[in-house]
């Protein structure tokens, strides 16, 4: 068995269903995601359009996280997923320079990696991916790649030639297909990211890693002093400046 | 007017969430320059070692493993004070995983420090007969005063891969192509023989003019090739799109361009014509202000090399 996701994104309309689905489901912290989608504008007033793409964990075949994890946090599990035990995580953060998707975040919480695991705890129990129920357009199609009668195999078939991964020069081998992407959708170099602008917020970079509460200190007094109480208000961050910052770095 | 409408033909970005900043920051510069330092020394000072007679530089045998384990102790504070969950360093040694770069250097690494913690005790008390004379610990030392003879080629084999693995590192680190350069691996040696010059310069106050010499002809070679080597990557085009883009945040000007040419000229273009001004006169005040300027210049240049490649957005 080999778990493959797709995404047709002829199909999705930008409703961030799965993006909520996936933060209720696996709790997690406001600052970090999972699973987001990622409006994207192309072409000039009036002939614009809007292409959305949702984006996670590629679950790589070959997967540059598993390697460099030095205590096999990111481990594979049989059935194809790259699952991640935050209990054994020592936050080296290496496995954030390893992947090429930028799928893996600092969980504020627990101060160790996360990331998306195609809800390998629902998939032991026989259920689909949060994300995948929510939907409201079945733009998310999950199930078995090795399976040929399976949904995602024949839609695959389907659509030859027009399935797509991300960053396939990688040699990551993604089982996280698209179809109906291009290279303005889903390659980052083809994108503008004007710093300090977005529809609904001027947030563009998070300041911080991991536990905005815990300095160097913190993290070796930590397990004496017990973990100060966090909820997600104490994530919001709305005098955020580190967009600031990054207007003069940038140019991207 | 269509190529005011060209830029509007690509694709904006007009929602997402925002995206972590940079993750390994300065205490991983610390920590490469640091280790640049620590295995530096044992390089450079096998090959005065080899070059020339224990008594031209009476002061060697303690003062190599001393300055060596000083600087890989910082480099180790720096590695676990990065971790996230640093108490949890242990599963490395509990649950290794020998495919990681991270692992295979923590061992060797460890098992590095402890070799130069005992061939630095052993000197020490045998470059002080004085110094705790009826003590266990210095007893042992001085009775077992071979051992450092016999160790010290096995170090300096093992400080090669320790230099290096970190090169490897960044080579496992898929997502910042900056670094999959297989010059990466040059640049670690380089820093280190650069470094480790520059860490023996300041205690060679009292050694021979030829081995002086040669101290200031390794800094000089370590420099010139740093240098060329950088300029390398900064010119040259033959890379991946990502590369070039990253190139882009030094390129474009701003304070990684300053850091960077900050870097080149303190670190390496006035310590290069510094240490060879000096290969002809001995000048020993000249030649640790050369050092001086070069370990700072090879930490700006490190710094910079670490962070732009974390300011692309992989997604």
């Amino acid at each position: 068995m080999k778990l493959g996701f797709l995404v047709d994104l002829n199909l999705c309309m930008g409703c961030k269903g799965c993006e909520v689905a996936c933060k209720v489901e696996n709790e997690v912290p406001l600052g970090s995601w999972r699973l987001r989608v990622k409006y994207i504008d192309i072409g000039t007033f009036p002939d614009t359009s809007r292409s959305f793409t949702p984006l996670r964990c590629n679950h790589c075949e070959s997967a540059p996280c598993e390697r460099i994890c030095p205590v096999s946090a990111l481990h594979y599990l049989e059935n194809g997923i790259v699952n991640v035990d935050n209990s054994r995580c020592i936050g080296c953060a290496g496995c954030m320079m390893a992947c090429p998707y930028g799928a893996i975040y600092m969980d504020p919480e627990t101060n160790t990696a996360d990331k998306c695991t195609y809800c390998a705890h629902r998939v032991e129990s026989g259920m689909m991916p949060a994300c995948v129920v929510i939907c409201p357009v079945q733009a998310n199609i999950f199930g078995d790649i090795d399976d040929d009668t399976s949904h995602i195999s024949q839609y695959i078939m389907e659509h030859q030639g027009a399935v797509q991964v991300r960053k396939p020069e990688k040699h990551t081998s993604p089982k996280h297909f698209y179809v109906g992407g291009g290279n303005q959708t889903l390659n980052p170099l083809a994108q503008q990211r004007l710093e300090g602008y977005s529809l609904f917020n001027n947030i563009t970079h998070l300041e911080h890693v991991g536990d905005p509460h815990h300095g160097v200190i913190d993290r070796f007094l930590a397990p004496f002093a017990g973990h100060e109480h966090l909820d997600n208000k104490s994530f919001m961050d709305f005098e955020n400046k580190a967009h600031e910052s990054h207007e003069e770095e940038g140019g991207h | 007017m269509v190529e005011h409408g060209i830029h509007a033909t690509q694709a904006v970005v007009t929602l997402d969430v925002a995206l972590p900043g940079i993750i390994w920051g300065w205490m991983i510069t610390l920590n490469m320059w640091a280790k640049s330092v620590g295995t530096g020394v044992i390089l450079v000072g096998a090959f005065l070692l080899y070059r020339h007679k224990k008594e031209a530089m009476p002061n060697l045998r303690w003062m190599m493993p001393l300055i060596s384990f000083i600087f890989l102790n910082i480099f180790l504070l720096f590695t676990l004070t990065d971790l996230h969950q640093p108490y949890r360093m242990i599963n490395i040694f509990l649950h290794p995983h020998w495919t990681s770069a991270i692992t295979v250097g923590a061992w060797m690494a460890s098992l590095f420090t402890g070799l130069i913690t005992l061939m630095m005790v052993i000197g020490f008390f045998d470059a002080h007969p004085d110094a705790r004379k009826h003590g266990a610990c210095a007893k042992a030392a001085r009775e077992h005063s071979a051992l450092y003879e016999k160790i010290f080629p096995f170090v300096v084999f093992l400080a090669v891969p320790v230099t290096l693995y970190t090169a490897i590192i960044m080579a496992e680190s898929t997502a910042r192509e900056l670094w999959q350069a297989p010059t990466e691996v040059m640049q670690m040696m380089w820093a280190a023989l650069l470094a480790g010059s520059a860490g023996l310069i300041f205690v060679s106050g009292s050694w021979s003019k030829e081995s002086r010499k040669d101290l200031a002809l390794v800094l000089a070679i370590a420099t010139f090739f740093s240098f060329m080597m950088y300029m390398g990557e900064y010119f040259f085009s033959f890379k991946s799109a990502e590369a070039e883009a990253t190139l882009a945040y030094v390129h474009s000007g701003g304070e990684y361009n300053a850091e960077f040419w900050f870097g080149m000229v303190l670190g390496f273009i006035i310590p290069f014509f510094l240490a060879v001004k000096n290969m002809k006169e001995d000048n020993k005040t000249l030649l640790r202000f050369a050092a001086i300027l070069a370990l700072v210049g090879l930490y700006l240049v490190k710094d910079v090399w670490l962070k732009i490649p974390q300011m692309l957005p992989l997604s």
